[in-house]
């Protein structure tokens, strides 16, 4: 493989990693949204261009699949859900953005220090891509930890299994990557569905649809 | 021989900077005026403000002591120094190995210690305002401006810009994420250091928006005019310090003929074209942060640095 | 060559001995003055030959102190450097005060310390083994506490008086300990018996710790500085001169002298210890002086943080030695000696500036001073040379040792170890950072203070201050140019120090063309602060005569346009509080858990609304006083031992009697 593909492949790793930072930055819902939607897309960038480096075509499968779902089909889905359910469109913070963007670097600097130590016999670049996984996972853990708002800790819940995914792609031969990937899709739509249900049940006390049925505006 | 083509490149560079430095100003002032649907005004306003101001008569308050009258000065000759080291059309400078890019950074950091300075001398309210923010942001934009450097002195071997230069010029470096990094953050740093949209607006005179204006407000004349040609200045060397070391195709070697020297002074013409092309984009297609989100924005900025820094530091041992 | 500034040391006692008797008159005072400014005159000339030529170390026994010791003093490189950074401190702080000691109310307690002040300096950098350097330090401690308690009327000054001589005790057990632990169990306190002896490696960490606390507490390193800030404001301007440029110095000889001489080969971990206290101390410093509004105050915690970026310097060549990268940690190790000389001068200049402005107006709190420049310029002048010169501002000395301190950061990277890959990037952004704060620090001090317009009635009267004062500010202000334009002298004066403690030297500095500054080598990088200051000024030059030539030279006088709401009142200009305000929020509202409060007086009263900064010190709350409490607690229930019966006193006696004799049958 030349230079210039581990370059790319890099450069894409470490974009993931600004993104997610990028994240931490946000204070508002549908900036974040934005952001996550570009961290999807950086993320099915990344995934291709493993799949042309590699020479691995099922890992288009993987990228088009991060690039519908998460990148086009999920953010628009909770769009229209924070308008319909009036959700607070401002991030509450437990830990404001300059602690967190601190300890946001500590992570990823532990991340380095780890991964770089664990896989001591390795290609060099696909150690520094693996710090970058693993770095990832940890700021989107972060993401989930300190701040209060329900669709936030899904994104970051979303962040964490995009590094997931960047480092099982950056390591080669894991040809479970498509199925785990699908998985973890339909999590999120459960959990995204269980806010629903939740909401619902607090704003009408049930969720039996039929009296659900009820309150709607329109008599038939 | 090769002498008296250095010095003649130097006094060129010097010249040339200051010469473009207004129209730089103009021509994202017309973008940004065209993008908003109005005419705007033409791309040689900024020189006519210079005259028209150098015309003038300066109004000094009662207050205002010598060190008031002294300061443009002083800003005017750290600035220009500063920006005739920044290699523009072609790197090896004569005088290029006498400051590098950390002494750049301090001179124009002196620029800013005396501009903050002139705010507090009349003992206006506005003048604190603009002197207090100023070196908020300071606080933030320096010690970032200073990772940065780091990290392109790790990558070059030296802190010199024309090493650094050269080595962006040479096929070897490629893509790297250090540079990916240090690029957003020197994009950061340069838009807080010249007071662009989002960390201040240049174009306004509310006390609740302004940073840099509230601490020129009490300028008048040939003064203002120095300080305007400054803080033009200011912007040609950030944009120059950009295209130096982020895109530095064109730049000619030491000891290029002529003809390569004219290459090279089209392609920075070129590239300032685009750098001001982008910014305005940029300008009109965001808002400004409100004061003390600017923290942040400055702090993501140093943090990016920072890292950009620790992944070099990391990876020389692999 | 010894012998002379040992001389010079017994007449400088000499004199405080005659203060007593002729302090009172006013020619006393002159006389006093007068006579240690000759005798550091001296001293700094036999320095200054001694280090400029390259001298072999002279050293001296005396048969004073303990008889089967003796007093060795020996001049070597080391000594020399700083002899020269402790007299020219001296030369000028006793220049300033011919002119400052004339309004000094009680003469007799500043007198008679003031001389035996520099002698115990003097003698501490001269000194060849334990015994005489601890006298000399303790010497040096009391004396400059007795300066402290000068003006005893003022309640602060006692407590700071406490706080120092409390803290000044712990340093002094600290360094005891530590010669102790050197020393071995045969008593070797000649520091060239300690020298030739090899400690094995936990002897040598546990020496280089209680180095760290000894000589860092009188230095200021983080956490030790409770007392530095407390004290130096305290003594008289000239002395607060000498104690924050130059005793701080004495305590960084301390440390060099026993951490790079005494201890032999460092290993690799003392360089993070030393590198993350001098991290913390750089920024914590600099975020305390942004707080302040005491002009003094603020000076004493800026010398903090430079005494964090001198053990920056210091942790670095730690660090480069201990890997056997005897070039690079020759650079650090003449980038914080530089800083050492740097810092003397341009504090002692600061706290010069301070005590005329103390003296012409009474006031030490900016929020009652301003538009000083009008009424001083003088003093303002030399002043803002001193603010420039320690923000790092080039053409001027402060930006000349912070450059050297980058460039070795830049070379680090090549250190193999993991702690220190991560460790010296975060230093360089603190470093940075604090240079950066540093400057607003200094916009703040000097904008709030000179510029502007007079906030009390005490401003508005100022006049300008005697000409010894005057003379000794613009001689340190031209040093500081001359040492930021031709650094290359100054480097390679330091060669010889350098060259002891690392092996190694920078490169000769004296044969680049243009009088450049090469770290390591010409294709790496180089300043050359003579062409940066030309630029500057034929920059500046022709300007003025473009624009003299080309615009208009009316001008005219008027009321300030402030956005065309003028007030008159000069109480509408940002005080020192509100420009920090926005720092404050960012910086100071984590570290100091600052708040704003205000105080609203109830509808139709028409008192003032008061607003309340409230700070909280994390140092003092959370290390002292928690120490305080248990020591207290302690104390107190240990005083309970006061009260036993006869009874319960004779079997304390038994069980002591008892256990001594167990272990002497336990014991193998």
């Amino acid at each position: 493989m030349s230079r210039l593909t581990f370059d790319v492949a890099h450069m894409l790793a470490g974009s993931l990693v600004l993104v997610s930072f990028l994240q931490l930055y946000q204070d508002r819902l549908y900036a974040l949204l934005n952001i996550y939607a570009v961290h999807a897309l950086v993320l099915a960038l990344s995934v291709a261009w493993q799949a042309y480096a590699q020479d691995a075509p099922h890992l288009y499968v993987t990228a088009a699949i991060a690039l519908v779902f998460k990148a086009i089909i999920i953010p628009i889905a909770l769009h229209r859900i924070i308008v319909r359910l009036g959700i607070h469109r401002e991030i509450e913070k437990v830990v404001g953005v300059g602690p967190a963007m601190l300890i946001g670097m500590g992570l990823v600097a532990l991340a380095m220090v780890v991964m770089l130590r664990v896989t001591a016999e390795a290609d060099p670049l696909a150690r520094e891509d693996l710090a970058f996984a693993l770095s990832v996972v940890l700021l989107g853990l972060l993401m989930m930890v300190t701040r209060r708002n329900a669709v936030s800790q899904v994104v970051g819940f979303m962040s964490l299994e995009n590094g997931l995914v960047l480092a099982a792609t950056g390591a080669k031969g894991m040809p479970l990557v498509v199925e785990i990937s699908v998985a973890f899709s339909i999590l999120i739509a459960f959990i995204v569905i269980g806010i629903f249900l939740f909401r619902i049940r607090e704003r009408f006390d049930t969720v039996d649809l039929q009296v659900l049925d009820s309150y709607r505006g329109e008599r038939r | 021989m090769a002498l008296i083509t250095d010095l003649f490149v130097q006094g060129g560079q010097m010249l040339i900077v200051l010469l473009l430095a207004p129209l730089l100003t103009g021509f994202v002032r017309a973008t940004k005026a065209r993008m908003m649907r109005r005419r705007g005004p033409p791309l040689v306003q900024p020189y006519r403000d210079l005259v028209r101001l150098m015309r003038k008569e300066v109004v000094l308050a009662d207050s205002a002591s010598w060190l008031f009258r002294v300061i443009p000065y002083l800003i005017f000759a750290a600035t220009w120094v500063a920006a005739s080291l920044v290699p523009t059309f072609r790197t090896g400078l004569l005088f290029s190995w006498s400051a590098d890019l950390i002494a750049i950074a301090a001179l124009l950091g002196s620029a800013r210690f005396f501009l903050a300075l002139a705010g507090l001398d009349v003992g206006t309210s506005f003048g604190g305002i603009g002197s207090s923010r100023e070196v908020m942001i300071a606080s933030l934009a320096e010690p970032a401006m200073i990772m940065i450097v780091f990290t392109l002195a790790l990558l070059a071997g030296s802190t010199q810009l024309s090493t650094i230069a050269e080595l962006m010029v040479a096929p070897g470096v490629g893509l790297r994420v250090s540079l990916g990094l240090a690029l957003i953050a020197l994009i950061m740093v340069a838009l807080a250091e010249n007071a662009r949209i989002p960390v201040d607006n240049p174009a306004t005179h509310l006390e609740l928006t302004m940073v840099h204006e509230a601490m020129v407000l009490e300028y008048s004349g040939r003064h203002l005019a120095l300080i305007e040609l400054s803080t033009f200045l200011k912007l040609l060397l950030y944009v120059s310090l950009i295209a130096c070391i982020f895109a530095p195709w064109g730049v000619a070697e030491q000891g290029a003929t002529s003809a390569a020297l004219a290459v090279g002074i089209v392609a920075y013409v070129g590239k300032l074209a685009g750098g001001g092309l982008l910014l305005a984009v940029f300008e009109t297609s965001i808002a400004k942060m409100r004061v003390f989100r600017v923290p942040e924005f400055l702090g993501a900025a140093l943090m990016l640095g920072l890292l950009a820094t620790l992944l070099l530091f990391v990876s020389r041992s692999l | 060559m010894t012998v002379v500034i040992l001389v010079c040391a017994a007449c400088w006692l000499v004199l405080a001995g005659t203060a007593v008797a002729i302090g009172r008159s006013p020619a006393g005072s002159t006389i006093i003055y007068g006579g240690s400014l000759l005798l550091a005159v001296v001293s700094l000339v036999v320095g200054t030959i001694h280090l400029l030529g390259h001298a072999a170390p002279a050293a001296v026994t005396l048969p004073l102190g303990l008889p089967w010791i003796g007093a060795h003093f020996r001049l070597d490189a080391l000594s020399a450097f700083f002899i020269v950074v402790v007299d020219l401190g001296a030369v000028t702080a006793s220049l300033f005060a011919i002119g400052y000691g004339r309004h000094e109310q009680a003469p007799l307690r500043v007198l008679p310390f003031y001389p035996a002040f520099l002698a115990g300096m003097n003698v501490v950098v001269l000194a060849d083994d334990a015994f005489s350097f601890l006298v000399a330090w303790e010497f040096m401690s009391l004396s400059s506490w007795a300066l402290v308690l000068a003006h005893h009327q003022v309640p602060d000054n006692i407590r700071a008086g406490y706080v120092y001589i409390v803290m000044a005790s712990f340093g002094t057990l600290a360094l005891l300990l530590a010669f102790g632990l050197l020393a071995g169990p045969d008593g070797g306190y000649a520091f060239a018996d300690i020298r030739a002896s090899h400690p094995s490696a936990a002897v040598a960490a546990l020496a280089l710790c209680l180095a760290l606390l000894g000589a860092g507490s009188k230095a200021g390193l983080v956490p030790l500085h409770v007392w530095l800030p407390l004290a130096h404001p305290a003594a008289p301007s000239h002395v607060s001169a000498l104690m924050s440029g130059v005793m701080t110095k004495v305590a960084v000889y301390g440390f060099v002298r026993i951490v790079f001489d005494l201890l032999g080969e460092p290993a690799w971990w003392w360089s993070m210890v030393v590198l993350t206290l001098a991290g913390l101390t750089c920024v914590l410093g600099v975020l305390y002086a942004l707080m302040q509004h005491d002009l003094k105050r603020l000076l004493a915690y800026h010398t903090v943080e430079n005494i964090g970026i001198i053990f920056i310097g210091l942790g670095l060549g730690l660090a480069f030695k201990a890997y056997g990268m005897a070039w690079a940690a020759a650079l650090a190790l003449t980038a914080a000696l530089l800083h050492v000389f740097n810092h003397s001068l341009f504090k002692s200049l600061l706290f010069f500036g301070a005590g005329a402005v103390l003296t012409a107006t009474g006031e030490r709190d900016m929020e009652h001073l301003g538009g000083l420049i009008h009424r001083m310029p003088q003093t303002a002048f030399t002043f803002l040379i001193g603010c420039a010169a320690i923000s790092a501002l080039p053409p001027l000395n402060g930006f000349v040792s912070e450059w050297l301190t980058f460039q070795a950061i830049l070379v680090s990277p090549q250190l193999p170890s993991w702690g220190l890959k991560f460790l010296v990037p975060a230093v360089g952004a603190l470093l940075a950072l604090s240079a950066t704060l540093a400057a607003a620090c200094f916009v703040k001090a000097f904008g709030v203070t000179f510029l502007g317009r007079a906030r009390t009635p005490a401003a508005m009267a100022a006049q300008e201050t005697d000409r010894f004062s005057l003379a000794a500010m613009f001689l340190l202000a031209a040093l500081c140019l001359a040492a930021g334009i031709l650094p290359g002298l100054f480097i390679d004066a330091l060669a010889g120090v350098v060259q002891t403690l690392a092996g190694e030297r920078m490169p000769v500095q004296s044969g680049v063309e243009w009088l450049s500054i090469v770290p390591i080598a010409q294709s790496r990088s180089s300043y050359n602060g003579l062409l940066v200051f030309l630029f500057m000024v034929i920059s500046g030059v022709l300007a003025a005569f473009a624009i003299h030539r080309l615009a208009s030279d009316r001008l005219r006088r008027a009321p300030a346009w402030d956005c065309g709401y003028p007030d008159a009142s000069p109480a509408t200009q940002y005080t020192a509080s509100s420009f920090a305000q926005p720092i404050r929020r960012v910086f100071g509202s984590a570290v100091f858990r600052a708040r704003e409060q205000v105080t609203m007086p109830p509808p139709g009263d028409t008192g003032p609304a008061r607003l309340h900064v409230v700070l909280h010190d994390p140092v003092w709350e959370g290390l002292y006083l928690p120490l305080a409490a248990g020591i207290s607690f302690t104390a107190e229930r240990l005083n309970g031992l006061q009260f036993l019966t006869i009874r319960q006193f004779l079997s304390l006696v038994f069980a002591a009697l008892v256990i001594l004799l167990l272990v002497l049958a336990l014991w193998p």
